[in-house]
């Protein structure tokens, strides 16, 4: 539709250049998200998960082999959670908008699931089964909340539900705990810090 | 003070512009849409693979490497190709005249929308 005359002007340049801020802002927090994998923090919740695992193959009471690893989770969460949102801020940016609450949506619902699973299978003494199940849980989470990322980060979501289905074939539960949250956060944290910055 | 007064002097002369000659005075470069999402992207990223655009810009193959053509002949990104597990990969990097311009045109924006306020007000 043509401009019917000079007073429509000023108030349809003002739309265009908050719309072209808008656009700018939302652009730039997605690029944010997009790539605010945290490379070392993963790294970091590997070796913690490596350390971990050598203790735990010492613990043979199935409470407290739960209870560490439960801690040891929270640990880690705390840690990605941090470390991501130190990325994004280091950009000026935030986590709280339509991309980050899209990639929190995608982790937390998943992460909460196994968090529940976890109480009920102890109780019930399925201590072993819980080892899958995290390794799954934990895949799917990282899958959803990284299909709008870097593709690295679905790999990863992919290869821990491969080791999930692994898992119970495995001869030691402690061991498939050190190759799973140890071994696949330490190999794809350094790939993310090496091609992702930090 | 002074500083958002010349801002609003710019946005003025900007609007007297449009009015007189339908010439905004605007880095044509990067006001095109798809170039300005480039250039967003990367201000906030080191580097960004073109696949990497591609999937976080919706673009086609086409329309992002003509989109980043021009930004690489206008001095506003550089481009490296390399190979990574035998697979090339082409990057993209904003240079510090891209930064300046992605600054310039935020500032220019800016100051469109603090003037159009001050003059309705």
């Amino acid at each position: 539709m043509m401009d019917s005359g000079r007073s429509h002007q000023p108030g349809r340049l003002d739309t265009h250049a908050e719309a072209n801020l808008r656009f700018i802002r939302d652009t730039m927090e997605r690029a944010g998200v997009f790539t605010a994998v945290p490379g070392w923090g993963t790294l970091a919740i590997g070796v913690m998960a490596l350390a971990v695992a050598i203790i735990t193959g010492g613990v043979w009471n199935d409470q407290v082999w739960v209870g560490v690893w439960a801690a040891t989770a929270v640990v880690g969460f705390g840690i990605g959670v941090a470390t991501t949102m130190r990325k994004v801020r280091a950009v000026g940016l935030r986590m709280t908008g339509g991309a980050g609450a899209q990639f929190w949506a995608g982790l937390v619902p998943t992460l909460a699931a196994g968090a529940l699973i976890t109480v009920v299978m102890a109780r019930a003494g399925q201590v072993d089964l819980l080892v899958p199940v995290w390794l799954l849980l934990y895949g799917a989470a990282v899958l959803t909340a990284g299909w709008r990322s870097v593709r690295v980060l679905a790999l990863m979501g992919v290869c821990f539900m491969v080791a999930g289905a692994l898992a119970p074939f495995s001869p030691s539960r402690d061991l498939s705990m050190a190759a799973g949250f140890g071994a696949l956060h330490v190999i794809f944290g350094f790939i993310i810090a090496r091609r992702y910055g930090g | 003070m002074a500083k958002a007064g010349k801002k609003r002097e710019g946005a003025l002369e900007v609007i007297r512009g449009i009015s007189a000659a339908g010439n905004t005075g605007m880095d044509r470069v990067i006001h095109e849409r798809m170039r300005l999402a480039i250039v967003s992207a990367l201000a906030v990223n080191p580097s960004l693979s073109f696949n990497e655009l591609k999937r976080l810009l919706g673009a086609s193959d086409g329309n992002l490497s003509v989109h980043a053509r021009k930004l690489e002949e206008a001095g506003y990104l550089t481009c490296s190709k390399r190979f990574e597990d035998r697979q090339p990969r082409t990057e993209y990097r904003i240079t510090e005249k891209g930064r300046r311009a992605l600054a310039r045109y935020l500032d220019h924006m800016e100051a469109l929308v603090t003037a159009m306020k001050d003059r309705e007000a």
